[in-house]
């Protein structure tokens, strides 16, 4: 089970800063988004999307899901991806949505 | 069989890491669930406000602030389990710290958050829409109290050199459990605030 | 017994109420799993008994509504959570590590933790018969009848002690899912573990995904009761419990059935001796139902109103679910078609199980039928489709595990002839007490109603199935009694009694602390199985010829002929923390029963469990080899 991916070298603290400053910036540009009235028609969709990026950012480099076994990587992404369907069925059913 | 085949060798001894880690993960995606499932009530009685204050009362630039504290709490974390494997426990101690110095003004910053709510009229039991909320951040905030009680745990450990003991809880997983908790208000930070106003 | 080369280095067998008290062994917990749940199944079966007397007759005058409310509710609860679940928790405890080749489990006191906590919430459970009123809402809680009269605690009981249950049952499946996919022995690949560890694996990713859905939903319950949030009541909605409690409850029934699957699985291969007709496919049809289950929750809910669009999806979903179970039968018949079949217990209940859930599945099929649903929602025809699944399917499929396993456990037999009395009296009493059901259901008998009138014919049927509800009792007392007496008379059975094909049967019953003086090698599916026999030009199975005249000894199949070297075997050592953890997380429960006179008691349990858990965490782990 051991993989290749386990054995790639993991960032340095300098990859770390710049990964935080990525984080930073993704996290202003959210918090403008609202505040721009041309961005209105697509903010729901581009915000998920902003957060989507700061949630994988983290999990894959912070938390090395990048660089882990594909068994770890199963084992969560079930209940990241798993989810989702179930509640927007719920959340469907009951007009919610 | 041990006679003819004599093949891999026996190794009874599982190094015990990976397993915890396996264990983390699960557990990890389990909570998964447990805020999925929260924030979809949220979302369910987003506009459910009674009588009460809804989503008007949030106070956007103090939260984003406090967001940007546990998001950078993040990148100390990561700075310490990153000292941790080159064994520098000095260092480690130092990030460890300063992880659970910004995990506890993100908690001080949300008990100001609820104070100033429940001033304005927004209480547990005001609305749907209050009862979601507070139940969202408030399990939220008690996953950061857990945390941070982990970290100065690990911290009081690397005061006297026990930090590579072999034992329950060790630097790795409890980074792995506060980034979790990071990545859970990241996704909170955009659906119960931002996605509101 | 075989097995006692180089016994004096591996650890002795402790003895004493400490060395139970605090044990980490698995298979002590998995006994003590199955001790506590075989106590409260007499205890749910009472509660069955007491409810078919006062339906023996209209107007039936045994019970109060108060009374029979408590009753069926705390059947429902005690049958699912305290009784079916850790009777699979049982043997998953003590088979997984045998059946990959482990030591242990992957976290020893985590797994006695599990069980701690898992016995103190069952007795806070029962306790509250005593301590004003046991929970009366129904096993399925729903809003708002549960989350009105707040000044009575029956359905805090249930909100706290199916959260601590809940608790207990991630934490054993985390366990479970580590050990299996991380300490599996030297080339015990995922596609050569047995059957019922693969259910097992099913089972905990079931649980750990759709148990913390429910506890957002017993909170929600517990916080509209107690602190006046407005989940399910004011502007909430009470068909967002119906959902949350469904998510749960859906993949909660494969739970319950897919050890049982996984029992039989083991069974039909060792006496029809032949191997398991198409393993993959079982497994893969394992996995599939594991995920359809998450799929289908929606079709307890067609009356809740959900639209023709959400029903007919549902619907198209749950009859799709019926295939991949249909796959499984035609393997488990394809398995005993052509083999050398023996009728001997284990067999005998296993092939009820397929009998009687084949019954079950076709009448849940009915169900899917979204029309066909809605006249039987609510009736008779429900509660006998779920007995025959739960009872006819997972209890007979369990039994069957404790007739084919107990030679293990003990060294000795279940007797025969009383087994045989066992298994006709509860297949006799068990279609007496259900099939009648069916009749009544689509007669229009509605459920959990504590009486009916005279007129309505209903009687007759009735006490068919109350006669043979108390047949069910009888056979179960004849069980209990051969699990007791066998235990010191049984016949000697010795290491391999059924000639067995996993691993399990490799070593000496009851196993040794320390499970398998040598790590094994696997280079097959059945492992076991093909070091004793080999296959000759025809491809029949031949026993491989042997020292010992003939049969081949548990001794040296497993390669152990006492030359090796021995490595050191530290097993986890005996903890205490588990046990005061549980302790503290219960007495919590109990003070959050209470609120917000109970907030002491709640900070008192939190210094209790603190002083457990950090005394856990902190205290060194001993474990073979870890020096590193």
């Amino acid at each position: 089970m051991a993989e290749a991916a386990a054995h790639r070298s993991h960032p340095t603290p300098a990859m770390y800063w710049g990964i935080a400053l990525f984080l930073g910036v993704v996290t202003a540009i959210e918090i403008a988004v609202p505040s721009i009235s041309a961005l209105d028609p697509i903010k729901v969709p581009l915000l998920w999307m902003l957060a989507a990026v700061k949630f994988f950012t983290v999990v894959g480099f912070f938390m090395h899901l990048r660089y882990e076994k594909r068994l770890y990587k199963t084992l969560f992404l079930f209940g990241v991806f798993g989810v989702f369907p179930l509640f927007i069925v719920v959340l469907l059913s009951m007009d919610a949505l | 069989m041990s006679s003819q085949a004599a093949p891999v060798e026996t190794h009874d001894h599982h190094d015990i890491r990976p397993i915890r880690k396996a264990a983390m993960w699960v557990f990890l995606g389990s909570e998964c669930m447990f805020f999925g499932s929260m924030i979809a009530t949220f979302l369910l009685y987003r506009n459910e406000t009674g009588d009460g204050p809804g989503s008007e009362i949030f106070n956007i630039p103090f939260t984003s602030a406090s967001s940007f504290v546990l998001l950078m709490s993040s990148l100390t974390m990561v700075l310490a389990h990153n000292a941790f494997e080159k064994r520098d426990a000095r260092t480690t101690r130092i990030w460890l710290g300063a992880t659970a110095l910004l995990g506890t003004i993100f908690l001080a910053g949300q008990i100001f958050e609820f104070a100033e709510f429940v001033h304005e009229g927004l209480t547990l039991s005001t609305s749907s829409f209050g009862s979601a909320f507070y139940m969202l951040t408030g399990f939220h905030g008690a996953h950061v109290a857990i945390g941070v009680m982990m970290l100065m745990a690990m911290f009081y450990l690397s005061l006297d050199g026990r930090l590579y003991d072999d034992r329950g809880l060790n630097v790795e997983l409890v980074g792995l459990y506060w980034h979790f908790v990071d990545i859970v208000w990241i996704v909170i930070f955009t659906v119960v605030y931002l996605l509101q106003v | 017994m075989v097995l006692d080369t180089s016994k004096d280095l591996a650890p002795a067998e402790p003895t004493g109420i400490w060395s139970w008290i605090t044990t980490v062994d698995h298979k002590r917990i998995g006994l003590m799993y199955g001790f506590t749940a075989l106590v409260a199944f007499f205890v749910a079966g009472l509660e069955a008994l007491l409810i078919r007397l006062q339906l023996t007759t209209a107007n039936g005058t045994v019970l109060s509504a108060d009374a029979y409310n408590q009753l069926f509710t705390m059947h429902g609860l005690t049958m699912l959570l305290v009784v079916v679940m850790p009777v699979g928790a049982a043997f998953m405890n003590y088979f997984i590590p045998l059946h990959i080749g482990a030591r242990d489990v992957a976290f020893p006191r985590a797994n006695a933790f599990s069980y701690w906590l898992f016995l103190f919430s069952t007795v806070m459970l029962l306790s509250s018969f005593v301590l004003g009123g046991a929970p009366d809402g129904g096993w399925f809680g729903y809003a708002p009848l549960s989350t009105q009269l707040e000044e009575y605690v029956r359905m805090d009981y249930y909100a706290i002690g199916a959260q601590l249950l809940g608790i207990a049952s991630i934490m054993a499946s985390a366990n479970f899912i580590a050990t299996v996919f991380t300490m599996r022995a030297p080339g015990m690949t995922l596609m050569r573990i047995p059957v019922f560890t693969w259910m097992a694996v099913v089972v905990s990713f079931l649980l750990i995904f759709s148990l913390p859905i429910f506890g957002v939903g017993l909170f929600q319950m517990f916080f509209d009761r107690n602190f006046g949030t407005q989940f399910f009541s004011g502007g909430g909605d009470p068909l967002l419990w119906q959902h949350l409690f469904w998510l749960f409850g859906h993949p909660e029934v494969y739970v319950l059935i897919l050890p049982a699957m996984g029992i039989v699985s083991e069974i039909f291969p060792v006496f029809s001796r032949k191997p398991l007709f198409g393993y993959p496919f079982v497994v893969f049809s394992g996995i599939a139902i594991g995920f359809m289950g998450f799929g289908v929750w929606a079709h307890h809910m067609y009356t809740a109103g959900l639209g023709p669009v959400a029903e007919a999806g549902f619907g198209l979903a749950t009859m799709m679910i019926a295939v991949p179970t249909g796959v499984k039968i035609f393997n488990w018949i394809g398995t005993m078609w052509g083999g050398k079949v023996s009728f001997e217990l284990p067999m005998l209940f296993a092939i009820g199980f397929v009998s009687l859930f084949v019954i079950g599945g076709l009448s849940g099929v009915l169900h899917s039928v979204v029309p066909s649903d809605y006249q039987q929602h609510d009736s008779y025809f429900v509660v006998a489709h779920f007995h025959y699944v739960l009872f006819g399917g997972g209890v007979f499929g369990y039994v069957a595990g404790a007739y084919y396993w107990y030679p293990k456990w003990t060294g000795r037999f279940l007797d025969k002839k009383l087994g045989l009395w066992h298994f006709w009296l509860m297949l006799l009493g068990f279609n007496m007490t259900f099939a009648p059901m069916h009749i009544l259901g689509l007669n229009g008998m509605p459920r959990r109603t504590y009486r009916y009138g005279e007129d309505l014919g209903w009687e007759f049927w009735n006490q068919v199935a109350t006669v043979g509800s108390f047949i069910i009792g009888i056979s179960f007392l004849l069980f209990a009694w051969n699990l007791i007496r066998s235990h010191k008379r049984g016949l000697p059975a010795g290491s391999d009694p059924w000639d067995g094909r996993t691993l399990e049967w490799s070593i000496s019953s009851p196993p040794p602390v320390h499970n398998f003086d040598e790590i094994p090698v696997v280079e097959h599916v059945d492992d076991f199985w093909h070091r004793k026999y080999a296959t000759d030009d025809d491809g029949r199975a031949v026993r491989m010829p042997d020292v010992s005249g003939g049969t081949i000894s548990a001794e040296t199949a497993t390669g152990d002929d006492g030359s090796h070297e021995e490595e050191d075997m530290h097993m986890p050592s005996p903890s205490y923390y588990p046990i005061v953890a549980a302790g503290g997380i219960v007495t919590m429960g109990y003070g959050l029963v209470y609120v917000p006179g109970g907030w002491v008691v709640v900070g008192i349990g939190a210094l209790i469990s603190l002083w457990g858990v950090f005394g856990w965490s902190l205290e060194p782990v001993t474990r073979g080899g870890d020096h590193e």
